[in-house]
């Protein structure tokens, strides 16, 4: 538990800025729907309207005037981005941060076992997703109810739970890539996070591209899709788990024999 | 093997095509305080890094405590150890006396009568943060996480830069207490009066291999002779002398050839004032590398 302890500790702050960060925008857009409301036909029937743009985001198949929709798109993107780049953060400096500071050495040389140091990050980055993503449900929640509207609580629930999902992988993996770095890689964390945010847009585009909602997170974590389904697609979903499984057993494999500078 | 502090056959360490350290063969028995010498770049880290798992050999072997330093015997060894890098490296944001815990805490030790006994001694300040420390006063940090658990192999990678003289002796009474306790103390420097004062043998490291591992004693003893004069001495009288200067009408240099041959050719020349005198391991250190390990 120490250093589970100590990794919290040493996040504490980035932590708390990217959850204020998140849980801010989403209160601030759910605190407009009242207005976008009253516009509704216009704004539907322009964000509808296009074409490919509108497919990328999925506007096409959500109604932007309604809650669901709203949410589905405009928060989801929120949480969706935003998320995926703090999970893909603290996956990447779990391990490589120590080098990268010089600390590796301190931790290092203490009776731990490097499999025992590996778990033990993985835990502290998964703490503090499930920690972000359970404050900006609450604030969602708490907003929308606010705003007086009825709270759809399996859509936001299954939205909610998609994001949550996506940062597991994408901390995951970023945390089998930090075993192999030695110099942080937060450029490495953010670019892949992005990277993988275009390529569903990209397979959104075509359907020629389809194959590739199998390969980013973004894939099964797709607000419209969710939304307008009523699930998160189950296959999608599986080849995610496949690949954060890959970066937990790279990150073990990798750390155990790695010469540490 | 089994039943020395240290013990390494035919370790070898390539970085890449790069030289780490070459077939070292070291054995530092319990108890001993052992001294291993070399320049930067010689292989010091290198060898100390491996013993301490943080880098795997590509070939021969390590025990340390007689337990294997790259497998799962690795926990066990560093709990029984003691560490102090070169370069002590401290999370930023936390104060000294949280430093001091962590790596209790992660040794799932109490050991904070002995931290501060070692903070007093050695004058740390336990309040200030991490970052507000100066190199010395980090050295320090990393001197009390090496000893608060009162471990029974020290190893220490260049302790004394940063410290004060006044510290330097303080941190020497300190491990003299702990090695008169059965405590293995394993120094590796650069500063030969150190290895010299308190080890009881040392080792050379040379370009990643050992070229002389002897009691200091043993090593300080050679054939060799520093003499210092003053007097129109030229060196092509003495063919034999080595690191000949020559600065304000004095002359020095190293002669290891017949002793009679020399006072021979001294008696032959106007000398005013004249001393022969061993010289010191720093001279040897630096004849085992100039002759490529051949002993003076």
């Amino acid at each position: 538990m120490t250093l589970i302890r100590h990794e919290l500790r040493r996040a504490w702050k980035s932590l708390t800025i990217w959850t204020c960060a998140i849980g801010a925008f989403i209160v601030i857009c759910l605190f407009m729907y009242p207005e976008m409301k009253s516009q509704t036909e216009s704004i539907s029937s322009l964000f509808s309207s296009m074409g490919a743009f509108s497919a990328a985001f999925g506007l096409d198949t959500l109604d932007f005037g309604t809650l669901k929709g709203f949410y589905g798109i405009e928060c989801g993107n929120i949480l969706g981005i935003g998320g995926a780049l703090f999970a893909a953060l603290a996956g990447i400096s779990a391990l490589a941060g120590e080098e990268k500071e010089g600390t590796a050495e301190f931790l290092l040389t203490h009776p731990l076992r490097r499999t025992e140091i590996v778990t033990r990050k993985l835990a502290a980055v998964l703490i503090q997703i499930t920690a972000l993503n359970l404050v900006v449900f609450l604030l969602a929640v708490g907003s929308i109810a606010a705003v007086g509207e009825a709270v759809p609580w399996k859509e936001i629930a299954l939205l909610h739970l998609a994001f949550y999902l996506l940062q597991v992988e994408l901390g995951c993996i970023c945390l089998g890539i930090s075993a192999f770095l030695w110099r942080g890689g937060l450029g490495i964390g953010l670019g892949l996070a992005i990277a993988l945010y275009f390529v569903n847009i990209i397979a959104n585009l075509t359907s020629r591209a389809e194959v590739l909602k199998y390969i980013t997170p973004f894939g099964y974590a797709d607000g419209a899709e969710i939304l307008s389904k009523g699930a998160i697609h189950g296959t999608r979903l599986l080849a995610g788990a496949a690949l954060a499984a890959c970066g937990v057993t790279a990150a073990y494999l990798q750390y155990r024999r790695k010469d540490i500078r | 093997m089994e039943k020395q502090a240290i013990c390494t056959e035919k370790l070898t360490k390539f970085y890449g095509k790069a030289r780490g350290i070459r077939e070292l063969d070291l054995t530092v028995a319990p108890g001993e305080f052992f001294g291993f010498i070399g320049p930067n770049g010689a292989g010091k880290s290198t060898t100390i890094r491996t013993l301490l798992g943080l880098i795997h050999p590509n070939s021969g072997k390590a025990r340390v405590l007689g337990l294997d330093p790259t497998g799962r015997e690795r926990k066990e060894i560093l709990k029984r150890i003691g560490y102090l890098p070169s370069d002590t490296a401290l999370y930023t944001g936390l104060t000294v006396r949280e430093i001091l815990k962590l790596s209790a805490d992660l040794r799932g030790k109490d050991c904070t009568g002995r931290a501060a006994e070692l903070c007093e001694r050695l004058q740390l300040d336990t309040a200030k943060k991490v970052e507000n420390l100066s190199f010395g006063n980090r050295k320090k940090v990393g001197i009390v996480c090496a000893l608060q658990h009162e471990p029974e192999l020290l190893i220490l990678d260049e302790p004394t830069g940063g410290l004060d003289p006044l510290m330097q002796h303080e941190f020497f009474c300190i491990l003299q207490e702990a090695n008169r306790k059965g405590v293995t103390v394993f120094l590796s420097s650069h500063v030969l009066s150190e290895i010299q004062r308190y080890c009881v043998r040392a080792a050379v490291i040379r370009e990643g291999s050992i070229i002389a591992c002897d009691s200091v004693e043993a090593l300080s003893q050679t054939h060799a002779r520093r003499v210092t004069l003053r007097g129109s001495l030229r060196k092509e009288m003495l063919p034999e002398a080595r690191e000949w200067n020559e600065l304000g009408g004095m002359v020095s240099f190293l002669y290891s050839g017949d002793v009679n041959e020399l006072i021979r050719t001294l008696a032959r020349e106007e000398i005013s004032d004249l001393t022969i005198a061993e010289p010191d391991l720093e001279e040897i250190f630096l004849h085992f590398y100039g002759k490529g390990g051949e002993q003076a």
